[in-house]
């Protein structure tokens, strides 16, 4: 008896690991048949495809960056925030007539320093919780944001500072059609997540950032400078909420008040849905994807299938509480009481 | 017993406050090589706070710290782990979302350079610890196993190793068996005797008599944040032992 207990959790020791690190794909890919079987001719079409793509494009940006934030046990509510004020100094240096490559750093340079705030307050200030800091600059940054552009949308900005948004690269040579084009966010996309990859999962930092969300006492013990990684995280937060401004100015070609209204949201639940544990420590670069995806494609599939936006928020709202009973699950199932 | 002449690590004079609270008053400790010291004293006697200021944790309000005859200056754990002072946590400070390597080598990761970046070596911290669980006897099923996945007493284990991967001199343990179901306590104190015959002095604070009496070389207790008594094990008794906690000698 003993022994076909031993077997069973040898067994069960064994498949955990995967099935945490890739049950979500399953999840995504059962998503993408029942789509393509409900609509055989437009789903998987290289048009709907590559749309998909581009509407995740900035979400899956903000996306990133708030999962490193919430592997270290924290949250950042101003995503949405850092992106619309980024988008807003982009726009306002733009029609100052500043060079394109100018034009195309100042976002990055903005998002990270907005994170830079953030992380200081929760460090150097103490505060009790990071809610309540990214609470509070959920308000500041977008009242800058307002401030700065005076509220109103400034649009028209020139190729060179939308190529990331809107480029289009060309795969005539390969033999397929003109609109068979791969968009240039799409690949922004892959090249950003496996650098975050391999960031988190192969450097000594990234390490640290898992260490920190596991046990912060157990880090510090360590010698591990935790404030130090928190403030970098954060930081890395805007940095990437300042990519996905950049990838919303070529989309949108505007800088518009409204920008990222609410997408901190968004984002969290991407991260829930792609398996990230808000007790912090847990959750893949790859379960974010896969999280992105699921909401990108959900919202996609019902648009397709003229579903009330109505019914897609209650969808995904029902999305983001199964996941994380699941979740649930898996913390009793995975530790030993 | 070998000569005891020269402590490893002396503590004098160590006081420390908290605010108005005066936790630790002018103690003094010391430990030598190949040697197990005992530390008792009632909840609140000072015990965890007088490790942390030897773990580098606490700046001591006033006192000093001797290591190897040397006076050493502690800003932070990673002081006095580059000394060769290691703790082990009574809340083990293991992250249990990591595996058992990479909790044994977290903050001093053994890497690789591919080009101009730094990677982290999962093959060396593997083979490190493999070799170091080996050298210590500790039986897991896998390096790769995640520190929530184990027992109490194979936590235990993994935080000794943890504390003695990096050629520890001393070893600092805070209620080592505190957690522990009866029959993974005879491991962890078989762990500790192994480490004293390697030459590591190593500190002991327990409530357990039982620990006290099985491994240590000399008892010290603690009382009211201040030195009560001291002794050489084999001159002492457990009743005694236990009136010391309580105040009475």
């Amino acid at each position: 008896m003993e022994e076909k207990d031993n077997k069973k959790e040898s067994l069960y020791l064994k498949l955990m690991p995967y099935i945490e690190k890739y049950g979500i794909l399953l999840l995504l890919v059962l998503m993408i048949l029942v789509m393509h079987i409900l609509q055989p001719d437009v789903f998987l079409s290289w048009r709907n495809v590559t749309n998909v793509f581009k509407q995740i494009s900035w979400q899956s940006m903000l996306a990133l960056g708030v999962f490193m934030v919430i592997v270290t046990a924290g949250i950042d509510l101003s995503v949405g925030s850092i992106m619309m004020l980024s988008l807003m100094v982009l726009a306002i240096v733009a029609k100052a007539g500043a060079p394109w490559f100018i034009v195309v750093i100042t976002p990055l340079i903005a998002g990270f320093l907005c994170g830079l705030f953030n992380g200081a307050g929760i460090t150097l200030l103490r505060m009790p919780h990071p809610f309540i800091m990214t609470l509070g600059t959920l308000y500041i940054f977008r009242g800058t944001g307002n401030l700065i552009s005076g509220g109103t949308p400034i649009s028209g900005f020139t190729d060179e500072v939308r190529y990331l948004g809107h480029g289009r690269i060309d795969l005539t040579w390969l033999g397929l059609e003109k609109s068979q084009y791969l968009p240039v966010s799409l690949v922004l996309i892959a090249v950003v997540y496996v650098i975050f990859w391999f960031f988190l999962n192969h450097s000594r930092t990234g390490k640290w950032i898992y260490a920190i969300g596991g046990n912060p006492s157990a880090a510090r013990a360590s010698g591990i400078n935790v404030n130090k990684i928190l403030i970098i995280v954060y930081s890395l937060c805007g940095f990437l909420s300042g990519i996905g401004a950049l990838i919303l100015a070529g989309r949108t070609d505007s800088g518009y008040p409204n920008a990222g209204l609410q997408s901190e949201l968004d984002a969290i639940a991407a991260c829930i849905i792609g398996g990230a544990s808000f007790f912090g420590g847990r959750g893949t670069v790859l379960g974010v994807f896969a999280g992105v995806m699921i909401m990108g494609i959900l919202r996609n599939g019902l648009n397709l299938m003229d579903v009330s936006s109505f019914w897609q928020q209650v969808l995904i709202g029902s999305i983001i509480v199964i996941a994380v009973y699941i979740d649930v699950l898996r913390r009793d199932l995975g530790t030993r009481k | 017993m070998s000569t005891f002449q020269n402590p490893l690590l002396e503590a004098k004079g160590i006081t420390k406050y908290f605010g108005t609270i005066t936790a630790l008053e002018n103690v003094d400790l010391k430990v030598h090589a190949g040697e197990c010291l005992g530390v008792v004293g009632d909840n609140g006697a000072g015990k965890s706070t007088l490790m942390k200021v030897l773990s580098g944790l606490y700046k001591p309000s006033s006192g000093s710290l001797y290591f190897q005859g040397k006076e050493e200056i502690l800003e932070s754990p990673k002081d006095s782990q580059n000394l060769g002072l290691e703790m082990v946590y009574q809340d083990l400070a293991l992250a249990g979302n990591l595996p058992i390597g990479e909790n044994i080598f977290l903050g001093r990761e053994p890497t690789k350079n591919i080009g101009f970046l730094k990677f982290l070596d999962f093959n060396k911290i593997k083979e490190l610890t493999n070799a170091h669980l080996g050298k210590l006897k500790i039986n897991v099923k896998s390096a790769d196993q995640k520190v929530e996945e184990l027992s109490g007493g194979q936590r235990q284990a993994v935080a000794i190793a943890r504390s003695t991967a990096f050629n520890a001199k001393v070893v600092i343990m805070d209620e080592p068996t505190a957690a522990l179901a009866i029959k993974e306590v005879g491991k962890v104190l078989d762990l500790i005797n192994s480490l004293k015959k390697t030459g590591v002095g190593v500190i002991v604070i327990s409530h357990r008599m039982d620990d006290i009496f099985s491994v240590c070389d000399r008892v010290m207790a603690l009382f009211q944040g201040t030195n009560f008594a001291e002794s050489e094990l084999s001159n002492t008794s457990r009743d005694e032992v236990i009136g010391w906690i309580m105040g009475k000698k």
